[in-house]
């Protein structure tokens, strides 16, 4: 206990281990908290829904927050349906007995450019006769213009954007800009202000009902904006955190430990043990570690728990076995050891409760720095397109970014997220075995 | 490989002891370790093959891959249209059955795998299953050989930089050890963590995407310029970009190192003594510090040689560099064995000599080393 408290107290005298704690901290919590609120099969079958999923989303759009930045704010998306803020809906008869339903969508729009898209989603009830909807737009310098009027079936979606008739009316203009444009100057300008879009619904038939949805795609959308399938780049983010996380530790843990027990018997034995350990270690130095993990992503699975066996695997007899067995030649010829053998005790038991125990405070720097080194791994092979197929990774947003040419194109935040998220779990971790490496490595003290 | 061995062991007994029994120890050392270098490289290379087959997995998938690609081409080609459908079965049969035959998929893997072992060990390295050269050739070596150029150009750009610019600095600073730049080193030393494509995408979106004053990728620009300066400033303009991600992605950890490696040697105690007798700094530098570390830093130095050879897979796919990294991932996706297996018995001699002759290197440069001494099984 004196001894935790004390390593506490020499982890805060560096900053960098300051950071790297916070950082580590916050992602096992994160970790913790998006696999309770987004179970596994969720997000896996979100990520990989279609357009039933995504379809209301924008496409290619930077998140919300870039508009903080900039002057010509960028238009943010919106879904409006009944009982929503700003819907108001108001059910009369007319003279003649048919009942009208106005449903009304007031919006802002405060933005300086034009959204992306425009639809409108309808569902409706009805025996025989289908409802008939006619559609206008109130700007806010008080014009009126005509949408569009056609009778609807039990689900109907209307993209404004195709209406030919209303492009039409608009005098060529594409409805998405024709809808918002000042008419008042020749460069295309949106006219700012609060809009209604108003639909007037009729029934034919007294239980009819109908339902409206308003869809502006926007320019900008959500906290980490969209990809070319219109899904939500939040999802992937925050699913990366626990993936990257589990597959760092376990590979580092199982690295680490195995590789510490493997020294440790192939050091206590000697002789052949230790010569055939020894000989593995350069055979595995001449195989293409690399190119061997892509050969069983490619042949074989890419499932991410094989490729972190195999990675385990191939980690194990590698330059860590030798600085271990270094060690370990120390340990055994301790007083301490003489004693144990002298007693009479048994070699596993030597192995497992007296050298390995000794130097285990060597092994947890050694074991956090390495961390990094196997989320890289992941992000890599994901990058190289053998991520896993249905997981939603930091690696594979980058990878479709870089196949869609997301740099080319300029849609920076695409791979520029994914990145830094990366880079902020690496250099956490870094930082942090960095400084544990300096507190339990005395050589390094001082220096 | 025996006459460069026998040259070192010539030097080794020049400089060594001239006694029969010197010369006798140090043959019996060269041919065990030879010997176990060979059996390392066998089992290596081996292993290779089999995990390049998937232990016959492959051979599985690559049967199945041609019996369809040869039903369709004879379904829709339009030449065999009129035939009746028995004698087409019968040669799209044959068909498949060459074709079988061509790669050798007819044998059995242990049978090929044999072959296979022994073309790599005599670097018969053969032709592609699958691959061609830019040239059309379907031959192995010429695969690895027109693509070599572009490799060591960028591998060797960016290691020897590398390497001799950290050792420098690392020097300097383990001279003012607790300065500024020493204490910044230290402090970014953990960006070294994360990988050179890493880098890349980062320098790729400033130089290449935001400021357009680099390319974003490949070794010359299309269209190639006509004269040979214009040509060499166009590969040295898409080489900046890959050359600086590999550098960016090792170097303040490489400061650190050797920084961190020449601090503890001269924290010795027989550097204090040299310092308390009074010598000079430089030649404490020379004799004291630089002479025993001089078998880490060839080691590591042969070791940057050798890795040249390797290329990088994912830096040349992000900047599609043409090197031998492209080559062996491409050879991966289309299964081609000989491919893979020749990329890495060049790895894996180049590795088994470097090491072989780095045990008399030690022996050279230190005077406590004895081949085949204590000294040398470590």
């Amino acid at each position: 206990m004196k001894n935790l408290r004390n390593i506490f107290r020499e982890i805060v005298r560096y900053p960098s281990a300051i950071f790297g704690s916070i950082v580590v901290l916050i992602l096992i919590v994160a970790a913790v908290v998006v696999i309770v609120k987004v179970p596994y099969n969720e997000a896996i079958n979100q990520w990989r829904g279609g357009e039933q999923v995504w379809g209301k989303n924008p496409r290619n759009v930077p998140p919300i927050w870039y508009n903080w930045f900039r002057e010509e704010k960028l238009v943010e998306s919106l879904d409006m349906k009944e009982g929503d803020e700003g819907v108001t809906v108001l059910q009369e008869v007319t003279e003649g007995g048919t009942p009208i339903k106005t449903i009304t969508f007031d919006f802002d729009f405060e933005y300086d450019n034009f959204p992306q898209d425009l639809v409108l989603y309808f569902t409706s009830t009805f025996e025989a006769k289908k409802p008939f909807v006619s559609i206008k737009l109130i700007t806010p310098d008080q014009r009126e213009i005509k949408v569009g009027s056609f009778a609807i079936g039990a689900t109907h979606t209307y993209p404004l954007l195709q209406d030919t008739a209303l492009r039409k009316r608009l005098r060529g203009v594409v409805p998405n800009i024709g809808l918002f444009i000042n008419p008042d100057f020749e460069e295309q300008i949106p006219v700012q202000g609060p809009y209604q879009l108003v639909i007037e619904a009729i029934t034919f038939e007294p239980d009819s009902t109908i339902e409206a949805e308003f869809v502006m795609h926007g320019q900008v959308f959500g906290w980490a904006g969209t990809d070319h399938l219109r899904r939500d780049l939040t999802l992937p983010l925050m699913w990366g955190i626990p993936i990257a996380l589990a597959f760092g530790l376990i590979a580092a843990l199982g690295t680490s430990v195995l590789t510490m027990i493997i020294a440790a018997i192939g050091t206590w034995y000697g002789g052949i043990v230790d010569g055939i350990i020894q000989r593995i270690t350069e055979i595995n130095l001449v195989l293409p570690f690399l190119s061997i993990l892509i050969m069983i992503g490619t042949f074989y699975s890419r499932s991410i728990w094989v490729i972190l066996g195999a990675t385990v695997a191939l980690s194990i007899f590698t330059g860590g076995i030798k600085s271990y067995r270094a060690i370990f030649m120390q340990v055994k010829e301790s007083t301490y050891i003489e004693a144990a053998r002298a007693y009479g005790a048994r070699d596993w038991r030597i192995i497992f409760q007296y050298l390995i125990p000794r130097i285990i405070p060597l092994l947890i720097p050694g074991l956090v720095s390495s961390v990094p080194a196997f989320v890289f791994l992941e992000a890599s092979l994901a990058l190289l397109g053998i991520g896993d197929p249905v997981l939603p990774t930091w690696g594979k947003t980058i990878n479709e970014a870089y196949a869609n040419a997301a740099l080319y194109r300029g849609w920076y935040y695409w791979i520029l997220e994914p990145l830094v998220l990366l880079m902020v779990t690496g250099l956490g971790f870094a930082m942090l075995g960095f400084a544990l490496d300096r507190i339990f490595n005395p050589r390094l003290r001082g220096i | 490989m025996g006459s460069v061995a026998e040259e070192i062991t010539h030097k080794v007994i020049k400089k060594g002891a001239a006694s029969s029994s010197a010369l006798a120890r140090v043959l019996k050392y060269s041919g065990v370790r030879l010997l176990s270098l060979f059996v390392t490289v066998v089992i290596g290379i081996y292993l290779t093959i089999m995990i390049a087959n998937m232990g016959g997995y492959v051979d599985k998938m690559m049967k199945a891959e041609i019996q369809e690609r040869i039903t369709m081409q004879i379904a829709r080609s339009p030449a065999f249209k009129q035939m009746d459908p028995a004698t087409k079965t019968q040669l799209t049969q044959e068909k498949i059955a060459s074709e079988i035959e061509r790669l050798n998929l007819d044998q059995p893997l242990m049978i090929r795998s044999v072959g296979f072992l022994k073309n790599a060990l005599t670097l018969n390295l053969g032709r592609a299953q699958n691959m061609t050269s830019d040239s059309g050739s379907r031959s192995v070596k010429a695969i690895i050989l027109e693509r070599i150029p572009y490799t060591l150009l960028l591998m060797g750009t960016a290691n020897l930089f590398l390497f001799f610019v950290t050792v420098f600095l690392a020097l300097g600073l383990s001279r003012k050890y607790g300065s500024f730049w020493d204490k910044l080193v230290i402090a970014l030393s953990p960006t070294s963590t994360a990988p050179p494509w890493i880098y890349g995408i980062f320098l790729i979106l400033i130089f290449a995407a935001v400021l357009k004053i680099l390319p974003f990728g490949g070794v010359i620009d299309a269209p190639v310029p006509q004269d040979f300066m214009g040509r060499a400033l166009s590969v040295l303009r898409h080489l900046i970009l890959p050359a600086s991600s590999l550098i960016l992605s090792s170097f303040f950890l490489s400061i650190y190192n050797w920084r961190t490696f020449f601090l503890i040697y001269s924290s010795e105690d027989y550097v204090d003594m040299a310092k308390a007798k009074g010598l000079p700094s430089r030649d404490i530098e020379r004799k004291y510090i630089l002479r025993p570390t001089l078998p880490t830093i060839i080691t590591s130095f042969a070791l940057i040689l050798i890795a040249m050879w390797t290329g990088a897979i994912i830096t040349e796919t992000v900047f599609n560099w043409p090197g031998l990294g492209r080559v062996t991932y491409k050879a991966i996706g289309l299964y081609d064995t000989p491919v893979i297996v020749g990329t890495t018995i060049i790895y894996a001699y180049l590795l088994a000599v470097t090491v072989f002759l780095l045990d008399f290197v030690y022996a050279l440069v230190d005077p406590r080393v004895k081949i085949g001494g204590s000294g040398a099984q470590k």
